[in-house]
């Protein structure tokens, strides 16, 4: 018997069938409306975004298979709607093309000589950072640090083969490091 | 800097995706090795910087009552009689009113019950002997218990997943001991309350909220015992040990 308001969400996919969308859905509600609004950088446009994405989730949500991941489900969802958006497009063209360089995954993960010390970044810098990085580094890096999805669920949620999870997730701790050091010398 | 050989696993070391074989062998590694060790905790404090930095944007109240109400639409009313929708509007008045002051009722005592359990898992975490009884091994914890709490219960096999006990002590909640296991997955402390159902209260009716101060929160009752299993790790991982825990109980 679940005690009131903190319900129980079931682990498996069998479960996860017999609940209603509203109890699957809403305990994401939270984060992903973090995530839309890291990826639109805009509160109305997250709010948008959100509101989208559950109205195709639950309109989906008859088609959602069993032994599939509900949260990596409803982030796909939500990032394809943003990819599509206005500002998606906008970034989508502004941004460069060789992001998937052919560039050694190994070179890119080592130790490098301009690594710096994340560490002493305070928040805004921090914060300002992610807001520049490319799009496609910063929600690989919110996912992976902040969702703490595992790499198959990264790859399930942006429909990309786990290597490509690896090797991109490498470039945007990369560059994420560059960053900080070229905002930390401004 | 990180050596060679290691440098390039470093990263799937940190997330948690090397295979068990390989981490362990680059955990012993990192032990006699400074520029890896001092390369790998530059890494974790990048990851947790980012992973606070990833909550910095929160709906705010309107918005999520919006998608609440459109999520749980209120039923369409009959109208099989003409006075029908005078008596529903005074009816529905009465319930609301009623609800909404039961509601109030539980959720603050929710909250309440939420933010105390909340104070003793970051009293646990600041402690300087988080544990009373340390180990690893189910077969000491739970015996350590007997005697001392005045119910007993089982611990689930980890054996083949991401958690680990470290190990437990005596909690007291509304004056009612009970027990309190700590488990760790990743770099992550779980608490994991176990009280008689009647310390606890009668069982809440409100909506659905499972964090507390940040904190994650599952919950469940099963033979009289209520459990509560709160941290800072990520819902699907405290799902799971929520899913062993009510497996063994």
């Amino acid at each position: 018997m679940p005690i009131g308001s903190f319900t129980l969400v079931c682990v498996s996919s069998n479960h996860e069938l017999s609940m209603s969308f509203e109890e699957l859905a809403l305990p994401l509600f939270d984060r992903l409306y973090s995530f839309a609004h890291w990826l639109t950088q805009n509160r109305e446009e997250a709010e948008d975004l959100v509101q989208e994405t559950f109205a195709k989730a639950l309109k989906g949500f008859s088609s959602f298979q069993q032994g599939t991941n509900f949260r990596a489900w409803m982030y796909r969802i939500l990032r394809n709607t943003f990819l599509t958006s206005r500002t998606g497009l906008k970034l989508a063209a502004m941004e460069p093309l060789d992001l998937e360089g052919n560039e050694d995954m190994l070179s890119a993960a080592g130790g490098t000589p301009e690594t710096i010390l994340l560490d002493r970044l305070d928040q805004q810098l921090l914060w300002q950072t992610l807001e520049q990085l490319p799009v496609q580094h910063r929600e690989i890096l919110l996912l992976c640090e902040v969702e703490e999805m595992s790499y198959q669920d990264i790859a399930s949620t942006l429909a990309v083969p786990i290597g490509t999870v690896m090797s991109r997730l490498s470039r945007a701790r990369k560059a994420l490091r560059e960053t900080a050091r070229r905002l930390q010398k401004n | 800097m990180a050596c060679e050989l290691w440098g390039g696993k470093l990263d799937a070391y940190l997330d948690g995706e090397l295979p068990a074989a390989e981490e362990r062998t680059l955990r012993e590694h990192l032990q006699g090795c400074p520029g890896c060790a001092a390369e790998s905790l530059q890494r974790l404090q990048t990851k947790r910087a980012i992973a606070a930095a990833g909550q910095r944007f929160v709906p705010d109240a309107a918005f999520r009552a919006r998608m609440q109400a459109r999520l749980s639409p209120a039923k369409p009313a009959r109208r099989s009689f003409r006075w029908f929708p005078a008596l529903a509007a005074v009816a529905a008045l009465v319930v609301v009113g009623v609800l909404f002051v039961g509601q109030n009722r539980d959720r603050a005592r929710e909250q309440n019950l939420l933010g105390e359990l909340a104070d003793l898992h970051v009293a646990t975490l600041a402690s300087a002997n988080p544990v009373d009884v340390i180990s690893t091994d189910r077969h000491t914890v739970k015996p350590w218990f007997a005697g001392k709490i005045p119910f007993t219960f089982n611990l689930p096999e980890l054996n083949g997943t991401p958690f680990v006990l470290v190990g437990g002590r005596i909690s007291y909640l509304n004056q009612s001991p009970g027990a309190e296991l700590i488990f760790r997955v990743r770099q992550h402390q779980i608490s994991v309350f176990i009280f008689q159902d009647r310390a606890v209260g009668s069982p809440a009716v409100t909506t659905n909220s499972g964090t507390a101060l940040s904190f994650t929160v599952r919950s469940w009752s099963k033979n009289g015992l209520s459990y509560f299993v709160l941290g800072d790790a990520s819902g699907d991982d405290l799902d799971k040990l929520s899913s062993l825990l009510k497996a063994s109980s």
